[in-house]
């Protein structure tokens, strides 16, 4: 079991690390030929940076677009954000200095906490696209896989934190995880909860650079939302539109 | 009126409910030779048509970013869903922007990515919204690619500021790339590189409209007002769409741009060579063609000398304009620095506004209450002035200084948020009469509050499709075909003229202009 996961994780690992730093290159070497921001605009680079915080942080233009939508999104995201918080305890070595940082009363508590309203977000989400009949029909099995996937991590995050909890099995986790890290393979804890989570989260980092969930870095590349509006001031033009200039 | 039905207009826009297939049927005439071979595009539906589709997709994915990345990122949210005109006005759900995009998309994941690769050959593509192209698919492409005016409402709302336009442009340039291109742009097209503009007026046919306007105006106002074509060596190049020499209400703001121009005491010319403001390349996606007709603009400034360029009325035109002149013949090194290049006209207009230099009578427009219409290029693509939200505070100034009634529509129907008129990105024509009328109906809608609440009875725009396309659906909906009008319009029924008037009269004006500063 413990060489299973060992070798899945490191698979899954890799897996996530090149697929997404493959994607992320093809962004930001795919050249986008003409300034297309959606106005009214940032004229300046510090304006775009600000509009993207907006986007990123507070989910601006959903708050724009749809009340229901974004309360559920922005709870799940926020939560997934203090779980993940949480969740850092089991990478850092409890005799590092930053330990301290994750490993308190606050972090530990908005972090479990958290577990819930990502459920609700979820559950939110899951619900529009089962009710709303555009959702629905915009939505293909995998939409609902994937929030079920979510899903599935966090109720289980959840009952064994509140419900089923085993500190013996939250030690031997962070054994496992560090001695992952660390090229010192320590046993898989043997809790049935836990080993689920684990194995979501498998598959979550493994579809995350082939899916939807590209949306996370991909949104810092939208160039409706990225590019300045400076047209008249500062001539834009792609390394292959250059090209046809020559033909002239 | 036709063989429709025109929707109802409620109390205030509601979300429908989706039906299946409402606007399967809708498609405008394929283009078929001879309108295809001058942009490059084979005369019909080519044999491998299925490997060149998906070979064209993969160049235009590492071409545009936009293309890549809006591919792939959609979470399918449904925030979109109740923002596109043509869903609300057909409640065909391919019109929702989403599923719109996914038309598309759903030959992209099947074609260029893993999971759908991967459950392809399982057999169920349709797991992760992937599908197969086939002939199905590229007629979906067609009808429904074909009712997205490349408005760009949808990127607003969006999360992630996916814009369905850049989806419809890189679907439509792959369909005209099997030879499944639309008649009415390539035909238009065509004509602006063989003739100049849109219309096809050619030079004898420009000189003789302005010629006729002169003679208009003077009969008018008394003063000999200019409307010069090609003169070499003014200051300004004025690039107009073509709709402006003749159509109405488009060419009362022509005249109106002729009146600011002469109270300016600026010279400037119209060009028979470039004498099309818009730019239907954009509307195609494609970008070699968009640059041959916006290089005619540079070859006309540099063959007449001009010192700066200003776009007459127009959406689209002032988006290609704004945002994409300088990209594609630029870079305008040799006109005036002092300027910004282009200029609006709105720009130019509202800078004399400021300085006083209009001598304006707003009374002249007294007999209407005015609301503003945005053009979605406008609005979305580009900007006025120096602060973002210029292209909204502008014309609204220009139009607060001439005329003593304004009501603006409701917020979420303006500004950023405004309604396309349901005729842009290429959907200007007959053959798609029912997608037109049925898309215009959310702005009818917000229009019918304020003309009802308001007293308004004009509705002004700065857009030729705007403005064609309002004369010709306003009616289906009880309106009349003159309550459109165009910003310039109003200007030249408000502008006094005072400058190269017969001796009494400007006596009389001096007079007068001396009478006003007393009080």
């Amino acid at each position: 079991m413990t060489v299973l996961f060992g070798i899945l994780f490191y698979a899954a690992f890799l897996l996530l690390v090149v697929g997404l730093f493959s994607k992320i290159r093809q962004y930001a070497r795919t050249p986008a030929p003409l300034k297309i921001p959606t106005t009214p605009a940032p004229v300046t680079k510090t304006g775009v940076v600000w509009r993207l915080i907006t986007e990123v942080v507070f989910f601006n233009s959903l708050w724009k677009s749809n009340k229901w939508i974004w309360i559920f999104g922005w709870i799940f995201h926020f939560a997934l954000l203090l779980a993940f918080f949480r969740h850092l305890r089991y990478v850092i070595p409890n005799d590092w200095f930053i330990y301290p940082l994750v490993n308190n009363w606050l972090i530990l508590t908005a972090g479990q906490y958290a577990g819930w309203a990502m459920l609700f977000g979820l559950a939110g989400l899951f619900a529009r696209r089962l009710l709303v009949d555009r959702v629905r029909y915009i939505s293909s099995p995998s939409d609902f896989a994937m929030l079920l996937l979510i899903m599935g991590i966090a109720l289980t995050g959840v009952l064994v934190s509140f419900v089923f909890k085993d500190a013996g099995a939250i030690v031997e986790l962070k054994d496992f995880v560090i001695g992952l890290l660390t090229l010192n393979w320590q046993p898989v804890p043997d809790n049935g909860l836990i080993i689920t989570h684990l194995s979501l989260v498998l598959v979550l980092m493994v579809i995350f650079p082939i899916s939807k969930l590209l949306h996370a870095p991909g949104v810092f590349f939208s160039p409706s939302r990225n590019q300045v509006d400076n047209p008249r001031e500062q001539r834009h033009v792609a390394p292959w539109a250059r090209k046809l200039e020559s033909g002239n | 009126m036709a063989d429709f039905e025109t929707p109802e207009l409620k109390e205030y826009q509601i979300i429908p409910k989706y039906k299946d297939g409402t606007m399967t049927g809708s498609m405008p005439f394929i283009s078929r030779a001879p309108f295809n071979e001058p942009l490059g595009y084979p005369d019909e539906l080519v044999d491998n048509w299925k490997e060149k589709a998906i070979e064209k997709m993969g160049e235009l994915q590492s071409k545009y970013r936009s293309v890549q990345v809006y591919l792939d990122i959609c979470v399918k949210c449904g925030a979109c869903t109740d923002k596109c005109h043509y869903y609300l006005g057909t409640q065909d759900p391919k019109n929702m922007p989403v599923a719109r995009q996914d038309l598309f998309r759903q030959v992209y994941r099947r074609y260029f990515t893993f999971a759908g690769k991967f459950f392809g050959k399982l057999g169920i593509p349709g797991f992760v919204g992937a599908k197969e192209l086939d002939k199905e698919i590229l007629d979906d492409w067609y009808s429904y690619f074909h009712q997205c005016s490349e408005c760009r409402r949808c990127s607003v709302y969006c999360p992630y500021g996916i814009d369905t336009a850049e989806i419809t442009m890189a679907a439509r340039e792959v369909l005209a790339t099997v030879g499944m291109g639309q008649k009415y742009s390539n035909e238009i097209i065509g004509k602006v590189f063989k003739i100049g503009n849109n219309l096809g007026l050619p030079e004898p046919a420009l000189a003789d409209t302005l010629e006729g306007l002169e003679e208009e105006v003077e009969e008018d106002t008394g003063v000999a007002v200019k409307y010069p074509l090609d003169v070499k060596g003014a200051d300004i190049l004025l690039v107009t769409p073509s709709a402006d020499f003749f159509a109405e209400p488009h060419v009362d703001g022509l005249i109106g741009y002729g009146k600011v121009f002469h109270e300016a005491g600026v010279s400037w010319t119209v060009s028979s060579y470039a004498s099309e403001a818009a730019n239907f390349g954009m509307f195609i996606g494609s970008y070699e063609n968009m640059r041959r007709v916006a290089m005619r603009i540079r070859e006309a400034a540099l063959e007449l000398g001009v010192k700066r360029i200003v776009f007459g009325e127009c959406g689209h035109a002032w988006r290609v304009a704004y945002s994409f002149l300088n990209t594609l013949a630029g870079p305008f090194d040799f006109l005036d620095p002092k300027y910004p290049v282009p200029q609006h006209i709105c720009e130019f207009t509202y800078d004399l506004i400021q300085k006083n230099a209009l001598k304006l009578d707003k009374s002249e427009n007294d007999h209407m209450t005015l609301t503003f219409h945005d053009s979605c290029n406008v609005a979305r693509a580009s900007r006025m002035g120096s602060e973002p939200g210029g292209q909204f505070k502008i014309p609204r100034e220009v139009i607060k200084a001439v005329c003593n009634n304004f009501v603006d529509m409701e917020a979420d129907t303006i500004g950023e948020g405004t309604y396309c008129c349901g005729g842009g990105g290429g959907l200007l024509t007959d053959d798609l009469m029912e997608v037109r009328v049925k898309g215009a109906m959310p702005r009818m809608q917000a229009l019918k509050n304020v003309v009802e609440h308001n007293g308004v009875t004009h509705m002004a725009a700065i857009c030729a499709i705007c403005k064609s396309q309002f004369t010709k659906v306003m009616p289906y909906y009880g309106f009349t075909m003159d309550q459109v009008v165009s910003v310039h319009q109003l200007v030249s029924e408000a502008i006094i003229l005072t400058k190269g008037l017969p001796d009494e009269k400007a006596e009389e004006a001096a007079d007068e202009s001396d009478a006003a500063e007393a009080e």
